[in-house]
């Protein structure tokens, strides 16, 4: 998998998004940190306790540099290192679609995690279905590889990860839509580029 | 947890993959990598060093019962201390290192220190930032006060009498060097293997003098596999008839045989499978096979060059001892086995490393320090290097795990305020070592 590898082509709503979801002084678990920029944001703003996990040792380094806390490691191996309910929140962003394992992820996040917050590249945005029509895989800002090597290997829509929580008894606590850094609030999946989930377990 | 001394031959080091293998192929040397990869980060070596030693009156009084009623340290530093001396970082080493770290002797020039890769001018650990320092531990053989040295009450050699010493002791001694230096507390505790558990240490039992850590191809428990060669060299240099209890200096003799041997069984650990196999694979010295015990293969040739030297200038005594530390250490038994609880009082930063093919020191055990050090709400971060040459890559040159490294000290000088421009030199404690006084064990 690839960790957080779309982060510096998209703007920051998101992260202000995620910002404002979590609370002052939180714990908090970036699954694919990238460089550690979503975390240091976080420190700066929020006064998080952050610790990313990434797998690419250019972007360990990054972290490193960065003064953020990072771990190597290997999403698709799960979180076996982290106890149950640890984190406050535990967020994925941008690195769903490139998640080999992505059911035990989501899983695995609402167990490590009181909360999960997903970021993904909405594969249901309008040029994205224009560019399929056209009879071609999308590629754009938010999904700037070519088919042959892009480490996206589970892009889904809107709706799809909608239908993935109902299917996991997941409530979807908060959900926010971009597209260039604005809110969409109608025809999400549609108009939308970029979406923000904030959800949790559902008691069983 | 060895001497660079074979590191620096038995395997290729590391440079960026694209250029490794094919300058393996075309037979260029390891000492010629280096200076490849030195040459692109312009750094340089800090130069001739004279190592000193300090004598510590107040007796050491060891975790295990003994005392040292009064002992020398044998030091050496290198880069220039800030007015406050807050820019100092202690360099622990391994089983069977030394306080020589970075640098040469003059009269020695290639004597170079067994981290010399990692530390100096532009270096990871970069001297023209930081002030390193670094002890040879009581109970080792360099030089500071071990079984080897005279007991002042008998007036001969300590030998089986000499006080068994643990982590927590040689971070007493190492305090008390700190006193002496005027450093209350260290930027940064480094060490690689038995240097981790030092800096650990150092992390748990003196919170308030230490900014941060760096725990290299570390454990906080050696597991039963490692106990178990531990007691294999032991054994080996137990039973040898030139042993005497511990109380060979008497005898005029040193047991070279077990210590040869225990040198064997942990050189063979500290590489992996692969990395001997590129070295050496099978071959052997002559067409063919000689159908008897004596040496056939190269590997075998190599273990008995590499045995035979260092029985020569290794105290058995002090393999004995450090092999012993090494086992004893596990901070987490104070606190029922829980290791979160042992690192409740730390403060530090951390940073944690280790190599994929460590099957000595796995990548498990340092996961499990980084979860006690997350349990805790520490900062730490964790990197897992994907290097071939088993324990020893601590000691090797990879350009990811130098930078990592870097990386790490970076942010220790920006977080402290380090930058290299207050530079406050003032005489260090203790005398010069004359030339070869310290270079090595004589029985």
């Amino acid at each position: 998998m690839s960790g957080g590898g779309l982060g510096p082509r998209i703007g920051r709503a998101d992260f202000d998004a995620i910002a404002d979801w979590v609370r002052p002084g939180a714990t908090v678990l970036d699954l694919g940190c990238g460089d550690g920029t979503l975390l240091r944001h976080l420190r700066e703003t929020r006064s998080v306790r952050g610790y990313g996990i990434e797998i690419e040792d250019d972007k360990v380094i990054a972290c490193v540099k960065n003064g953020v806390n990072v771990i190597q490691g290997d999403l698709d191996r799960g979180l076996a290192g982290f106890d149950s309910g640890s984190f406050d929140a535990v967020i994925l962003s941008l690195t769903l679609q490139a998640v080999r394992q992505t059911e035990d992820i989501v899983l695995e996040m609402l167990r490590v995690g009181r909360e999960g917050i997903v970021t993904f590249p909405n594969f249901g945005y309008w040029r994205h279905r224009l560019q399929v029509l056209a009879g071609r895989m999308p590629v754009s800002g938010e999904l700037p590889y070519s088919w042959y090597d892009t480490p996206n290997v589970h892009l889904c829509t809107i709706q799809d990860f909608d239908d993935f929580c109902a299917d996991h008894s997941i409530r979807v606590l908060e959900r926010l839509v971009f597209c260039a850094g604005r809110r969409v609030d109608v025809l999400p999946n549609l108009r939308g580029s970029l979406a923000v989930y904030r959800f949790e377990r559902t008691a069983a | 947890m060895w001497p660079v001394c074979t590191c620096l031959v038995v395997v290729p080091v590391r440079v960026p993959r694209a250029v490794d293998l094919a300058m393996v192929r075309r037979g260029v040397t390891s000492d010629r990598l280096i200076g490849a990869s030195r040459a692109m980060t312009s750094a340089s070596s800090v130069g001739a060093v004279t190592a000193r030693r300090l004598h510590v009156d107040k007796p050491l009084h060891t975790v295990a019962g003994g005392v040292l009623p009064a002992f020398d340290l044998v030091y050496e530093t290198y880069g220039t201390p800030n007015a406050a001396r807050s820019n100092a970082v202690l360099v622990c080493h391994a089983l069977n290192a030394s306080h020589h770290v970075a640098g040469f002797y003059a009269e020695e020039p290639r004597n170079v220190g067994w981290w010399d890769n990692m530390i100096g001018p532009g270096k990871p650990l970069d001297t023209d930032r930081f002030f390193v320092v670094c002890m040879n531990n009581p109970g080792s053989c360099f030089g500071s006060t071990g079984p080897a040295s005279i007991d002042p009450e008998s007036g001969r050699p300590w030998g089986s009498s000499f006080p068994l010493m643990t982590v927590a002791d040689w971070v007493e001694a190492q305090s008390r060097l700190a006193d002496a230096l005027g450093i209350d507390a260290f930027a940064a505790v480094m060490g690689g293997s038995l240097g981790a558990m030092q800096a650990m240490q150092w992390a748990i039992a003196r919170p308030e003098r230490v900014k941060s850590a760096v725990l290299v191809a570390g454990t906080a428990k050696l597991t039963a596999q490692n106990i178990a060669f531990n007691e294999v060299a032991r054994r080996a240099i137990v039973t040898d008839p030139d042993f005497h209890g511990g109380d060979y200096y008497a005898h005029g003799v040193k047991p070279k045989r077990g210590l040869r041997l225990a040198r064997m069984i942990g050189h063979i650990t500290y590489l992996s499978d692969d990395a001997m196999m590129e070295k050496f694979g099978r071959a052997s010295r002559s067409e063919q096979f000689s159908y008897h015990f004596d040496v056939d293969f190269e590997v075998e040739s190599y273990l008995r060059y590499q045995s035979d030297k260092f029985a020569e200038y290794f105290d058995a005594n002090t393999y004995l001892l450090i092999t012993r530390a090494l086992d004893y250490f596990d901070p987490a038994r104070l606190h029922g086995g829980d290791l979160s609880a042992a690192f409740a009082a730390a403060k530090a930063r951390f940073l944690v490393a280790s190599f994929t093919s460590d099957w000595r020191f796995s990548p498990e055990r340092s996961r499990e320090v980084v979860k006690a050090l997350i349990d805790n709400r520490l900062d730490v971060s964790y990197a897992e290097i994907d290097a071939p040459h088993g324990h020893d890559a601590f000691l090797l040159d990879d350009v990811r795990y130098h930078e990592v490294v870097r990386a790490f000290f970076e942010t220790v000088a920006r977080e402290q305020g380090i930058d290299g421009r207050d530079r406050a030199p003032f005489d260090l404690p203790g005398t010069p070592l004359t030339p070869g006084a310290a270079a090595g064990f004589a029985a």
